[in-house]
């Protein structure tokens, strides 16, 4: 069993820094260093390159102004953001706040903190294949919800909600609407204005980007107040000298996404369809999330009578492939993943989870590779199990 | 320094796990966890002259899970009995150069099911009643 073969397959967890990101931004590590809010030219130089950064990532998002980016050092820092910001900012509207079940936690653990300082939490459900109920969302709004977060596509099941359907019927009340596309922006077309969004987070590293970047559009008709305060950066709504380095490379990465998106996505699709196919032929194994609605570079599974952990490190020891679970034995808290709870999973069935994630260093030759791996991983494992 | 991730002893035995498998007719089964937490152990023991001659075992679970049955069992073969219902979870984790703090409830696993094992052998030879083996025994004690 050791066919060292090498192959990563966990992009959500990380990217590999684009080497020509890198090559665009390496001059911000060295020589222009400069803080952008000086005023001298070294300073000047610096806020023209943030200014840059800002207008690529509008441009993934389709901002209609690349004044309403908001550069962070995390898309856990932006929906928080986006969470806390609107929220404190608007209490006097209303108390309420919505979200789906399957959010992220970076979503799901600020809402539950503004809980316990007197908001309202209402969690939407999801079907089986993990889309919002939107008869439920519908019915949990309220002239008192100030702000509804549904994530554009879901990284443990690669579902992907109807953001346009959601945001219409928030609209239609008047109220608010965020969306988290750290999962979906740089993989499938995500357009602010096109979806109606009005606060979305993305990432930079997700992209190809050097980690310690994330950013927030904001819609210019909702007021947020900043989380941390200091020096009046970004418009004031995010203190902290500016990571040039990392919001410069999020800028390129962002460029690079919106020039090669379509292409690789369907170069990755067809990689990702190969492999659900194959590993379908497995017995006791189910594909989790939407069949067709999904991230193109996304698969998951679960598989009957195996834990997740084991299938993870028996990959990654054996075959040298990287890939993901939502296990609770690899989670820090041991609880199953509340994504696989949410979609109606049994405790025992969401312990046999598997996420490959896939990204610009896979091709078509790994599938049997990947394939084999796994089959024999399955067939190790359930050698082991008395169940 | 706060461990990171798995010692090289638990892979070890992970990827290489010890005395898998099932014995026909054991002289004692020993069963415990359950799949809802994750985790489910069991353990068949053959015994002669009062020591565990042979030992197998099954798990459904984590890394962690299967390196602490495949352990246990190595620890406790060729063993007599009392000795074996000595071994606690803290030898287990000891023996494989300690576990995350999140995963050392599997290595109460391990040294359960092993206990468990011996006591429905101790059932089935009379030597002690059903009810007893809860309590002391439960937790390593010698009877």
């Amino acid at each position: 069993m050791t066919i060292m073969c090498g192959i990563y397959l966990d992009y959500h967890s990380a990217c590999p820094l684009d080497p020509r990101v890198r090559e665009f931004a390496e001059k911000y590590l060295r020589r222009e260093f400069g803080n952008p809010s000086a005023l001298h030219s070294v300073g000047l130089a610096a806020k023209a390159a943030v200014e840059e950064a800002r207008a690529k990532v509008a441009e993934l998002v389709h901002a209609e102004d690349p004044s309403n980016i908001i550069f962070t050092a995390s898309a856990s820092e932006a929906s928080n953001l986006a969470l806390r910001g609107a929220a404190l900012r608007n209490a006097g509207r209303g108390k309420h706040l919505l979200a789906s079940a399957i959010e992220h936690i970076s979503v799901l653990n600020p809402m539950k903190d503004l809980k316990k300082g007197g908001f309202e939490l209402s969690l939407i459900p999801v079907d089986s294949a993990g889309i919002v109920d939107l008869v439920a969302l519908e019915s949990q709004l309220s002239q008192e919800t100030i702000l509804t977060s549904v994530m554009y596509a879901n990284s443990e099941i690669g579902t992907v909600e109807p953001i346009a359907e959601i945001s219409e019927l928030v609209h239609k009340k008047g109220l608010y609407l965020h969306v988290d596309a750290t999962a979906a922006a740089g993989r499938i077309s995500v357009d602010v204005q096109r979806d109606g969004i009005d606060l979305l987070t993305v990432s930079s590293n997700d992209i190809y980007g050097p980690q310690g970047a994330g950013a927030l559009y904001v819609n210019p008709d909702l007021k947020i107040q900043p989380v941390l305060f200091g020096g009046g950066q970004e418009r004031g709504l995010r203190a902290g000298t500016e990571n040039l380095f990392a919001i410069a490379g999020f800028g390129e990465a962002a460029r690079l996404a919106s020039l090669e998106m379509d292409e690789e996505s369907r170069r990755l699709r067809a990689i990702r369809d190969g492999l659900i196919r194959e590993i379908l032929k497995i017995e006791e194994v189910y594909l989790t999330g939407h069949p067709a609605k999904r991230l193109p570079h996304h698969a998951s599974f679960r598989f009957s009578r195996i834990e997740g952990e084991s299938i993870l490190l028996t990959l990654d020891a054996f075959y040298n492939i990287q890939v993901s679970t939502g296990s609770a034995c690899s989670s820090r808290t041991l609880e199953p993943s509340h994504v696989l709870l949410a979609i109606g999973l049994e405790h025992v069935e969401a312990h046999g989870s598997m996420v490959m994630t896939l990204g610009k260093h896979n091709n078509p030759d790994q599938i049997p590779l990947i394939v084999n791996a796994v089959t024999k991983t399955v067939q190790r494992l359930r050698e082991l199990s008395p169940l | 320094m706060a461990q990171i991730g798995y010692s090289k002893k638990v892979m070890e035995h992970f990827m290489n796990p010890r005395n898998v498998g099932v014995i026909e007719n054991p002289d004692g089964y020993g069963k415990v966890g359950n799949p809802v937490c994750g985790d489910l152990m069991e353990i068949f023991i053959k015994v002669k002259d009062d020591k565990i001659e042979d030992i197998k075992f099954r798990t459904f679970g984590c890394g962690s899970a299967i390196a602490v049955s495949s352990m246990v069992t190595e620890m406790a073969k060729g063993r007599t009995l009392e000795e074996a219902m000595r071994i606690t979870r803290k030898d287990v984790a000891d023996e494989l150069e300690g576990l995350p703090p999140q995963k050392m409830h599997c290595s109460n696993l391990g040294a359960d099911a092993l206990h468990e094992a011996i006591k429905d052998y101790w059932v089935k030879t009379g030597k002690i009643k059903p009810e007893q083996t809860k309590g002391e025994a439960g937790r390593g004690k010698k009877l």
